[in-house]
């Protein structure tokens, strides 16, 4: 469970490396990267901040992950979570943050 | 040529150390208050920082219609077979809904019925959308008069001189630069410790885990070094959870009320007893007498309940959702497969932590402890947190009130910042950060109970891990920091290592099993009424001195530490011989 940061669509702006609960972004080159990506927790902070959408969130094979990656964008008050496989779109969820779980 | 970290001093009334949800919320209580600057120093940054990060999916402490506090208290009781403190439980939830109202004013959605009343789940839970919840409560904070925050400066030391806390010493984790802060008063919201243990992913995924995997039991580190009292680190706590990805499974037992199933298809819910531990314990024993893997039976969901649980998980732990989509196979198609998970040390789940007074108030005069850093008081979750941080500020208040003679403690700080100067000039060395921690988390594994073990020790085990953490001690005085980077996850290696020694005493002082897989001593095998007690201890020069204390029942007077005219503790409770 990780992330990688796209670095053609990270424009630098340290939000991400701002937020990382354990200060595990870091900068290189007016990128942002991930220093230790075997010490994530998985916690999506990151995704959450990006404005660009350069941060895709992935498992790591040794927890069932294939490759597919999830993305993250808000408009309002929908965020939406976008699952793709390479540069194919499997599905998104939409969820109203207005609205509380049903569970 | 040598480093040489720079130090900036830093003056405050009151230091909060970690602005997670007790730190925040103490925070946000003090400035409704107003009249005293509180600065909250933060490891990363207070917005996503803490076990919130992610979001949590419901508000499991709440005082629902029809019920009153007492009922709380005597369900946290019940689950951990008597082992707490009732009289911190009981104020802690005569405070829950008001904190819980306080948080939907401040703009957490909560789910209401048609009347406008919450709408539960189970007897104690309420329905809500909390992904945004961290950030909510790190504005409440921001927001508060007289409050300071300062992002991404881990605190190592307490600074105390004759047990009366005067401030705290750390470092910024981006930049060669050191604080030292002096502080009339001191709350310690750490969080508890994760990373004691190997791992249920040791490889590429070590941090999927339960908790925080950079809550690394820091207050209760700084803590025992001044000679701090701790409470019941021997009931660990280990979570039941979703195998692989480590996400929540009350969701889904709640929720859509599936129960749990073992490898050859029978519910076995029920049959080891419905305590915290005893769910963990029965999976545990399934799978050793062959019957697992163990599951959530959840193949008889409606696809419009796998809908809602991808939405629920995506608001608190996303990986589960991913993984779902990813294997192409919901919950509703394919039971949800369970394991327990390594143990942590967690003062919000169990009753680990410091020995704390009715007004969160530690031995060290003034250091107060609040949230998963405090003990006594279990299952806390979100809004007890929230209380006990209420409760700790309430107490800093009258404390500063009564006024303090601090005197100047010039250059005190010193032995600290020759500790970071050390590390960072210590020479290259073939043994790395990283290798001690792994050897850390085999030695609790193997010989204190950890997953390999099916979380049972005995007391020969237990002498042989005192032995080889003591060892690594040793081996980290030597550890090298290439930078302030490698100096963070030194010290979180040192309160790792601290927690694990006291941890290991108080496991070996429990001379019984009162709860199965949280403390599964094997040389002691029965629960046994004569530790009907607390387990306590205090760190001296010559090692951990253990003191047994009696229970703190509900009808016993308040338990107030009084200190002495030179500041050594008084009464602390009282003592069993």
């Amino acid at each position: 469970m990780s992330i990688k940061i796209n670095q053609d669509k990270c424009i630098g702006c340290r939000k991400c490396i701002e937020a990382c609960p354990g200060n595990l972004i870091k900068l290189d080159n007016k990128k942002a990267f991930i220093k230790r990506d075997r010490d994530c927790w998985g916690c999506t902070s990151c995704l959450k901040e990006c404005k660009t959408q350069a941060i895709e969130f992935f498992l790591g094979a040794d927890v069932g992950g294939r490759g597919t990656i999830l993305t993250f964008k808000e408009e309002g008050p929908i965020k939406h979570w976008i699952f793709s496989a390479g540069d194919r779109e499997i599905r998104t969820i939409d969820i109203n943050s207005l609205e509380s779980n049903k569970y | 040529m040598s480093k040489n970290i720079t130090v900036e001093e830093l003056n405050t009334d009151v230091l909060i150390i970690g602005g997670g949800t007790a730190g925040c919320y103490g925070a946000y209580i003090l400035g409704q208050d107003g009249r005293y600057k509180v600065l909250i120093a933060e490891k990363a940054n207070i917005k996503r920082s803490g076990c919130l990060a992610a979001g949590v999916n419901a508000i499991n402490a709440y005082i629902t219609k029809g019920r009153v506090p007492q009922d709380y208290v005597d369900y946290c009781k019940n689950d951990a077979k008597g082992i707490v403190r009732e009289d911190l439980l009981l104020s802690m939830s005569e405070g829950l809904n008001e904190a819980t109202k306080n948080l939907e004013d401040n703009g957490l959605v909560i789910l209401k019925d048609e009347n406008g009343e919450y709408v539960t789940r189970g007897n104690r839970n309420i329905k809500i959308n909390g992904e945004n919840i961290k950030p909510i409560l790190a504005k409440m904070a921001n927001d508060s008069k007289n409050v300071s925050v300062i992002n991404h400066v881990n605190i190592t030391d307490l600074l105390v001189k004759d047990n009366r806390v005067y401030g705290a010493v750390g470092f910024d984790v981006n930049e060669e630069k050191a604080y030292v802060i002096n502080a009339k008063s001191v709350l310690m919201a750490t969080g508890g410790a994760s990373g004691l243990y190997k791992p249920n992913n040791p490889g590429f995924s070590r941090h999927k885990m339960w908790y925080p995997p950079f809550n690394t039991g820091a207050g209760y580190a700084m803590g025992i070094n001044v000679g701090a009292e701790m409470t019941t680190l021997e009931m660990r706590f280990i979570a039941l959870r979703c195998k692989d990805t480590i996400a929540p499974t009350g969701t889904i037992a709640q929720g859509v009320k599936a129960k749990q199933m073992n490898g050859v298809g029978e519910i076995y819910e029920t049959k080891y007893g419905v305590a915290t531990c005893e769910r963990v314990y029965g999976t545990t024993v399934e799978n050793t007498q062959g019957r697992g893997p163990c599951y959530l039976k959840t193949d008889v969901i409606s696809k419009e309940q796998e809908e809602d649980l991808y939405k629920a998980y995506l608001n608190m732990a996303p990986s589960q959702t991913l993984k779902w989509i990813e294997g192409g196979q919901g919950p509703a198609e394919q039971n949800v497969e369970i394991e327990g998970t390594e143990p942590y040390i967690v003062g919000g789940h169990t009753a680990s932590g410091f020995w704390i007074d009715d007004d969160r108030a530690t031995t060290v005069k003034g250091l107060y402890a609040a949230g998963d850093v405090a003990g006594g008081a279990p299952q806390k979750y979100v809004t007890g947190a929230l209380v006990e941080g209420k409760i700790a500020a309430e107490g800093i208040l009258k404390l500063l009130d009564e006024g303090n003679s601090l005197s100047d403690f010039d250059g005190a700080f010193e032995p600290i910042i020759n500790n970071y100067n050390k590390h960072l000039n210590n020479s290259d060395s073939n043994i790395s950060i990283e290798q001690v921690e792994e050897a850390m988390q085999k030695i609790m594994d193997e010989y204190a109970g950890g997953i390999s073990k099916h979380y049972q020790f005995n007391d020969t085990g237990l002498v042989i891990a005192r032995k080889l953490i003591l060892g690594l001690f040793e081996v980290f005085e030597k550890l090298k920091a290439t930078d302030v980077d490698e100096l963070l996850q030194i010290y979180e290696l040192r309160d790792r290592l601290i927690v694990c020694l006291s941890l290991i005493e108080h496991l070996h002082a429990r001379k019984e099993t009162r709860w199965h897989s949280f403390a599964e001593n094997m040389t002691h095998q029965e629960e046994d009424d004569n530790y009907k007690l607390y387990i306590n201890s205090i760190k001296e020069a010559d090692g951990i001195k253990i003191i047994k204390r009696p229970l703190v029942v509900d009808d016993y007077k308040p338990l107030k530490f009084t200190f002495n005219e030179d500041n050594s503790i008084n009464y602390a409770g009282g003592v069993v011989l």
